[in-house]
């Protein structure tokens, strides 16, 4: 039954290719992306967990458990 | 620069964390329960309340809804505070969330037991609980995105990212999942079919697993890890690269659940393809976790905090190996349906999602109430208590897994089955069920170990319900030649818009041409609704949980048609479900298939194994339904189950539910009257007749089939 359904359905062969063209074309502008943005933004984002804004002494005072 | 003085809200932060430590507990006392039912049947105490397929239900949503959900709550309201440099949106907004969460799980505790359930995995609860879910859920995302709005930090952190992505789908997945055609308050059938209903169904419980158990859990990761570790990430890069792949690819790869089913073939190798590159991301993922630990490897070995962390994205990168390696169609051929299946999920749960949460706990609650812990020891013990239940729990199911399968397909040189019996196949791996109880015992054990060490904690300590921070403003967007607010208000709502793109093509590849599926037109023309009687029979085999243990999907391999259609030789076909609302494939088999049961045994055979199945077979590990023989069907629901299933498109003709109830006693008389023959005195109007009439209708129509082709 299925296959009579997909074959109604016009250029059912064209949607894996399809799907594998956004999937790659994204995943290049991704990588583009990540590879060349700015160093220091990076470093600041991968410092954010790091300052919340609360008091340090109080975290170093129970940094280790 | 002038800092603003605000405080982030910890006591939303306490409560969802109360919730996860009590629903912990429970959540993995009721599976204890249903893994220690499996070798000692005793345990399900002969109480339908109690059976073992109305707990596995029970276990499985307390984990994921109550203890894993609590416990991401917890983990976002405490990180996204922190990262955005704001108090959450609004506290009456977290209020709403954590009551109207904790009602739900309430509701899921009530009815679940009482056997109301739709029978679909991991979205089990009753239509008005699921319109609960859909507003509570609204509620958070309220929170969520108009915390983000309010945001003292220019850029959203990743951990952001992935929290926006759980909102996003699983809004969609449970939406699109959760369409059913009510019936009465507490009754629904799914809104969609057969095979349709199995894509969709699979569909949703793939990338639930996805969105609700891992992408929240890398968010907190990448928060917790770097605060626990006092570093930054390995590579932010990375886990931007991480991030978009992960959405990208894990909607996609669904069909691999319905490897050798009658999906369409090409729906199922995509869902291989994209399982296999979920490797990608997930040991990018996985890497980026452990490598911040670089050059700080000797503080886990003191900080047991630390050691949670390790064993989680270990676990982690350990299941997302397996995962895409289940998903080939030969690996798939031996995995499926076995326990096997039980070990991945439990090494996910128990390592990643259980560690993570306790590593998590372990941080938290210190700072919380502004002390140390109560016992470095003990959380230790908890570790290692964790630790090998994982393994005594795992390796049992593992080696359950392989013995059984392979015993299901050995053939003897004859070309025979060598377990022909498949109950031999279960008793056979009944001590491994008995491990890995043990297994669970440690694991539980430890939990209760760290409900005492925090509450010491906690009572050694003063509760900070509202944590001062002083903060930097907000700063001017000077490059961007707009007003900052705008630029920045857009970017997350743009961002969100991106994360729904990408999980929506995903789903609409995936789905259309299922939809564009007629399935509710028979192509098999022998295949016909189901009567009244059967439709209630049916009905209590749902009630029942029997889908826990029994499958109806014979797939097209020898050792499955030779064991459980060696007549016909019949494996299930697609055109066989197109009126079963919902769908009862299965997932597991720790008893035999059931969709060519129909016929295989006398009425009286059914009467007699369902009130002591081990009476008839020796070492049964089935329940007994005793209940079934003393209620009766309600006959009164029968017209509104007809007038249900023929607007979702099952062709009962106009009048037929006037009707229904006269056709629905001259089947059940007949039932009785087969069984007193045999010497059994039953009530027509019990429940035990409508079951039979439903177990003898399975498989019964390709049966017709085959016999009008003969006849021809």
């Amino acid at each position: 039954m299925y296959k009579e359904i997909l074959r109604s359905i016009d250029n059912i062969q064209v949607w894996p290719v399809v799907s594998f063209v956004i999937f790659f074309m994204f995943f290049l502008l991704l990588l583009w992306w990540a590879l060349t943005v700015d160093k220091t933004f990076i470093r600041q984002m991968s410092e954010l967990p790091l300052e919340d804004g609360t008091d340090p002494i109080q975290h170093s005072k129970t940094s280790s458990l | 620069m002038e800092l603003e003085r605000i405080s982030y809200d910890n006591k939303i932060v306490k409560y969802f964390i109360v919730a996860t430590v009590v629903f912990g507990i429970v959540g993995m006392s009721v599976g204890l329960l249903a893994a220690i039912q499996l070798f000692y049947p005793i345990f399900n105490f002969d109480l339908q309340y109690t059976s073992f397929g109305r707990i596995r239900p029970l276990h499985t949503n307390a984990i994921i809804f109550a203890f894993v959900g609590n416990a991401m709550f917890a983990g976002v309201y405490y990180s996204m505070q922190r990262l955005l440099k704001t108090r959450m949106f609004s506290d009456k907004l977290s209020w709403i969330h954590f009551y109207g969460w904790q009602l739900i799980i309430l509701a899921a505790a009530i009815t679940l037991p009482l056997g109301l359930t739709t029978s679909k995995e991991y979205a089990e609860l009753e239509w008005p609980i699921d319109i609960a879910i859909t507003l509570i859920w609204v509620v958070f995302g309220w929170n969520m995105i108009g915390t983000i709005l309010r945001r003292r930090e220019k850029h959203m952190y990743v951990a952001i990212w992935f929290y926006i992505a759980t909102f996003v789908t699983v809004a969609v997945l449970h939406i699109v999942n959760s369409f059913e055609m009510p019936v009465s308050l507490f009754k629904s059938y799914s809104w969609y079919a057969g095979v349709q209903d199995a894509l969709v169904q699979w569909w949703y419980g793939h990338n639930a697993v996805a969105f609700f158990l891992t992408t929240p859990y890398l968010g907190m990761m990448y928060y917790f890890l770097p605060k626990a570790a006092n570093r930054p990430v390995y590579s932010y890069r990375l886990s931007i690269i991480h991030f978009w792949s992960l959405i990208f690819i894990y909607i996609w790869a669904g069909p691999h659940h319905l490897l050798y089913t009658a999906l369409p073939d090409w729906a199922q190798s995509l869902g291989v393809v994209f399982s296999i590159m979920l490797i990608a991301p997930s040991w990018g993922g996985m890497l980026n976790g452990l490598l911040t630990l670089r050059g700080a490897w000797d503080r886990v070995r003191e900080e047991p905090v630390l050691k949670f962390f390790v064993v989680a994205v270990t676990a982690y990168g350990m299941a997302t190996l397996e995962g895409p390696l289940l998903s080939l169609k030969n690996v798939n051929a031996i995995a499926h349906f076995t326990d096997w299946i039980i070990a991945h999920v439990h090494v996910g749960g128990l390592g990643w999602n259980g560690f993570m949460i306790f590593g998590m706990l372990y941080w938290v609650v210190p700072r919380m109430w502004n002390t140390k812990i109560y016992s470095t020891k003990l959380a230790n013990l908890h570790f290692w208590l964790g630790t090998l239940g994982i393994i005594f729990y795992a390796l049992p199911m593992y080696t359950a897994g392989v013995v059984q399968s392979l015993m299901w397909k050995e053939f003897n040189p004859d070309g025979f089955l060598t377990y022909q019996n498949f109950l031999e196949t279960t008793t056979k791996i009944i001590p491994l069920y008995m491990l890995r109880a043990v297994g669970g015992t440690l694991y539980l054990s430890g939990v209760f170990i760290m409900a005492y060490n925090l509450i010491k904690t906690a009572y050694a300590g003063q509760f900070v319900a509202n944590e001062e921070a002083e903060v930097a403003p907000m700063v001017k967007a000077a490059n961007t030649g707009g007003y900052w607010h705008h630029v920045l208000e857009s970017k997350p709502i743009l961002f969100t818009t991106l994360a729904l793109v990408a999980i929506l093509i995903g789903g609409v590849f995936e789905m259309v041409p299922t939809f564009l599926i007629k399935s509710n037109i028979p192509s098999i023309t022998s295949v016909k609704p189901y009567t009244p009687l059967e439709i209630h029979g049916r009905d209590i085999y749902i009630r029942e949980g029997c889908v826990s243990c029994h499958t109806q999907m014979v797939r097209p391999f020898r050792s499955e048609v030779q064991r459980y259609d060696p007549k016909n030789a019949e494996y299930s076909k697609a055109g066989e479900f197109v009126y079963d609302h919902p769908f009862l494939w299965g997932s597991k088999r720790t008893g035999p298939d059931l969709h060519r049961v129909g016929g295989k045994y006398a009425d009286s055979w059914h009467y007699r194994h369902m009130l002591a199945p081990s009476e008839v077979s020796n070492g049964s590990i089935m329940p007994a339904y005793p209940w079934l023989f003393e209620q009766t069907v309600d006959k009164s629901t029968t017209a509104p189950k007809i007038n249900a299933l023929r607007k979702i498109g099952v062709p009962y003709e106009a009048g037929f539910e006037e009707k229904a109830n006269a056709d629905l006693g001259t089947q059940a008389a007949k039932i009785a009257e087969s069984l007193k023959k045999e010497g059994y005195e039953v009530l027509p109007e019990t429940e035990i007749v409508a079951l039979i009439a439903y177990l003898q209708r399975l498989g019964m129509d390709i049966k017709a089939k085959k016999a009008s082709e003969a006849n021809q």
